[in-house]
């Protein structure tokens, strides 16, 4: 036997730690157990790769997820089998919402024990089924390299998301020959990334004659790249069009850029839901539709022509139905359309989009995100605005829980560069914030990473606290904290004659001795003077910061377009919040 | 090749030209999916569409090139417009899939099934069965005295027909393959 042979010969566990490293991967998020002790022991004995020790493997996902969004790399998770692998299943199906590209690895029981219900057993290929892009059970270890090389192929080919390979213990044990990245086979997997250029100049077209345009935005963009975010600013600032986001898009476009709108959607700004309800021209690039995002749906922008970028064919004509769909990378789409439209000539009707544009000037004059001031509570929105002058300019990144402080922070926050803003949209994973915030600051070690959070939600992955602490991650916790489960306290408000059932909490935590219990720094305020030297305290505080900032209890959270409602029929700070009845009731 | 061709990554849904989209009509369309033969896409083809609320009336599956490790399944389902070209993309989209074919708009197809039907009986409804069993070009694959077993190949429809007229007389049991799909003519 050649001595090269030699060398590719290694035992199932090697070759993952190998498979990772060939993949280029620096950190995995993991949790240890009986099923994956081999991988461990081989983790052991290298350097290369760095392993951060979570608390729960919920908390490994979503710290996956959030490097994963932060550098626009996959997230590398590995849990044991069973309970470790149904753990991960919550951020897994966030990553599957959001198209996140995450590969999970997990540790399953013996092959000759699969089947006969023991200890630690679980289907996990079976049951990470409908929240995977795809998953594998490794049975071969002669496959197990070239499975493994698949799964990043797959999670970041096309629209990304995650992936899991599930591998029995018995299988890390034996040998087997190792597969080299170059040699694993291409998988069919391709989906097409350029668009149909005959489309693509329909919608040139359409852009030249257009007088009411909007560019509408999605983390598709942020998913394309970098380049892709570059081309959309260079085609929105040359076209003189506005460009508004969804929740997930926030970045793509610079929220400081002459064009922008701010973020539409449920609680999006006026400007921004009424700019989508009057336009004759939608180009959704890269979003999806959300029933967030349209609200009632037969009353959804019913003048406009609407062009759809987007990389997946299945998300075209889903929710509304589009007279121009471009399947392709947005980046390269956007790259060919700017191309064209150049070549000939760069034109646009001047005379509509001026017209459009004081439309548009009247519609933000209305200041859909006043609020009422106080000399003596804190306002959540007044607490934005000051960790956004606060921060601003600094090298920052921020995550978010589920809630109304999500959408505070999407309306009050200013996100000029993408990759900046990792929050979860699609599945709204309260506990998603924390470990995703961690998941940053192990990517971007120098950089300021501020969770902000609302009490409850913090609470449901608050152990990861432990995990910033070991790995002396310094992320803040900036929990705006009403002492209720703020939206769901709104919801019940305006739909269920304010009967508040079961969302508040009696008995919270002092944070500031969990803090201190954990072992890093509790800051509390709840009085808007203290507020901004409480922010400087935090920042400049070198160590991991739980922030409890004492907010106005039953702030409701505005504009809001009610479920059921059409984007220009929407609740202002100034109307007088009434009950939402009908129809709009049922649905969520 | 026909402008209803789904391809992954393909632009072409020019299904919505030739069909009103926003019909309520349900229709009924055979899809041919052919798929990597690997453990569990089967498992993601029925979760799919048990997942998204859509209709199965008949699957079958079984593998078609061995050396290639291709699978075909062929599902009927029914759906309005709008659902038919959401399943078609779904499908798609699933990652050991190669191809999905749209019979039903592709072209013309030839769909065929298996049938078993045991028949009980005795004196005349046992020689009636026999004679109609001969009209239907069904043949007897299995006998007794009192029973038999007539295998026939044929539309769904075809076998509809033939169970409704065996019921009286003496059907007691069937068992169906559900249909196997194959566009007309050259290869595709």
């Amino acid at each position: 036997m050649s001595q090269q042979t030699n060398a590719a010969q290694m035992t199932g566990a090697k070759m993952v730690v190998q498979a990772l490293k060939d993949q280029g991967v620096e950190v995995v998020f993991g949790y240890p157990g009986g099923a994956v002790l081999p991988i461990y022991d081989e983790l052991f004995q290298q350097n290369e790769i760095r392993h951060i020790l979570v608390r729960h493997e919920q908390g490994a996902t979503h710290m996956a997820e959030g490097y994963a969004r932060s550098t626009g790399k996959p997230g590398v998770v590995l849990v044991t089998s069973g309970p470790g692998a149904t753990n991960a299943v919550t951020g897994l199906t966030d990553a599957l919402m959001d198209s996140i590209p995450l590969v999970v690895i997990s540790g399953q029981v013996p092959t000759f024990l699969i089947g006969t219900d023991g200890f630690q057993e679980a289907d996990t290929v079976g049951i990470t089924r409908p929240c995977t892009k795809n998953n594998w059970l490794v049975k071969d270890p002669d496959n197990l390299a070239e499975t493994i090389h698949q799964a990043f192929h797959v999670a970041t080919t096309g629209r990304p998301g995650p992936v899991l390979v599930d591998i029995p213990k018995d299988v890390q044990f034996a040998d087997g020959t190792y597969t080299p990245p170059q040699k694993a086979k291409v998988d069919h997997y391709q989906p097409r990334v350029k668009g149909d250029i005959a489309a693509i100049t329909a919608l040139v077209e359409l852009i030249e004659q257009a007088e009411r345009p909007v560019f509408y935005t999605g983390g598709g963009v942020i998913n394309s790249g970098p380049a892709a975010c570059q081309l959309l600013c260079e085609l929105a600032d040359s076209t003189g069009f506005p460009v508004t986001s969804t929740l997930m898009g926030l970045g793509a476009y610079p929220a400081s850029g002459k064009n922008w709108l701010g973020m539409l959607g449920m609680h999006g700004l006026y400007e921004a839901n009424m700019a989508m309800h009057d336009c004759d021209l939608m180009i959704n690039v890269g979003a999806r539709f959300d029933d967030r995002i349209t609200g009632r749906v037969n009353a959804f922008s019913p003048h406009s022509t609407k062009a759809h970028i987007d990389i997946d064919p299945s998300s075209v004509n889903k929710v509304i139905r589009v007279d121009l769909p471009i399947i392709g990378d947005v980046g390269h789409v956007l790259e060919d359309l700017l191309r064209i439209w150049k070549s000939r000539g760069r034109k646009t009707n001047k005379e509509g989009l001026a017209k459009w544009r004081s439309q548009i000037e009247e519609w933000k004059a209305v200041n859909c995100l006043a609020y009422k001031g106080s000399d003596s509570i804190i306002k959540p929105q007044y607490a934005m605005q000051r960790l956004e002058a606060l921060t601003k300019g600094r090298d920052r990144y921020i995550t978010t829980e589920v809630g109304q402080h999500q959408m505070w922070a999407a309306q009050f926050l200013h996100f000029d560069a993408p990759n900046r803003w990792m929050t979860s949209g699609g599945l709204g994973t309260m506990g998603y914030g924390l470990p995703a915030s961690i998941g940053v600051q192990v990517a971007h070690p120098d950089a300021l990473v501020i969770n902000v959070a609302g009490e409850a939600s913090w609470l449901m992955n608050m152990q990861e606290m432990g995990t910033a602490v070991q790995f002396r991650a310094p992320v803040k916790q900036f929990i705006l904290n009403n002492e209720r489960l703020g939206m769901v306290r709104q919801w019940q408000q305006l739909l269920h004659g304010e009967r508040y059932s079961h969302s508040w909490s009696e008995s919270l935590p002092d944070f500031v001795k969990l803090a201190e219990a954990f072992g890093c720094k509790g800051i509390k305020v709840d009085h808007p003077d203290q507020l901004d030297d409480a922010i400087m305290e935090m920042i400049n505080y070198d160590g991991p910061v739980i922030f409890d900032c004492l907010v106005e209890k039953h702030e409701n959270c505005l504009p809001m377009i009610p479920s059921g409602n059409a984007h220009n029929d929407m609740l202002l700070p100034s109307d007088d919040v009434r009950a939402i009845t009908g129809a709009g009731a049922a649905l969520v | 090749m026909s402008p209803l061709h789904i391809q992954q990554g393909s632009s072409k849904h020019s299904a919505y030209d030739l069909r009103d989209p926003n019909s309520e009509v349900l229709e009924r369309h055979t899809l041919a999916v052919i798929v990597a033969n690997e453990p569990g896409v089967l498992a993601r083809v029925i979760g799919l569409f048990s997942g998204r609320g859509y209709n199965i009336e008949s699957l079958t599956v079984a593998e078609t090139d061995h050396k290639g490790h291709r699978s075909r399944i062929t599902i009927v389902t029914v759906g309005t417009p709008q659902v038919i070209e959401q399943i078609k993309a779904q499908l798609g989209r699933i990652v050991p899939v190669h191809e999905v074919h749209d019979l039903t708009v592709e072209g013309a197809s030839v769909e065929r099934e298996l049938a078993l039907l045991k028949v009980e009986g005795k004196g005349d409804a046992r020689i009636e069965a026999l004679r109609l069993a001969e009209i239907f070009r069904a043949n007897v694959v299995d006998s007794t005295l009192e029973s038999f077993v007539f295998e026939m190949t044929g539309a769904p429809s075809k076998i509809d027909a033939f169970a409704d007229l065996m019921r009286p007389l003496g059907l007691c049991e069937i068992a169906r393959t559900g249909v196997a799909a194959l566009a007309r003519g050259g290869a595709a």
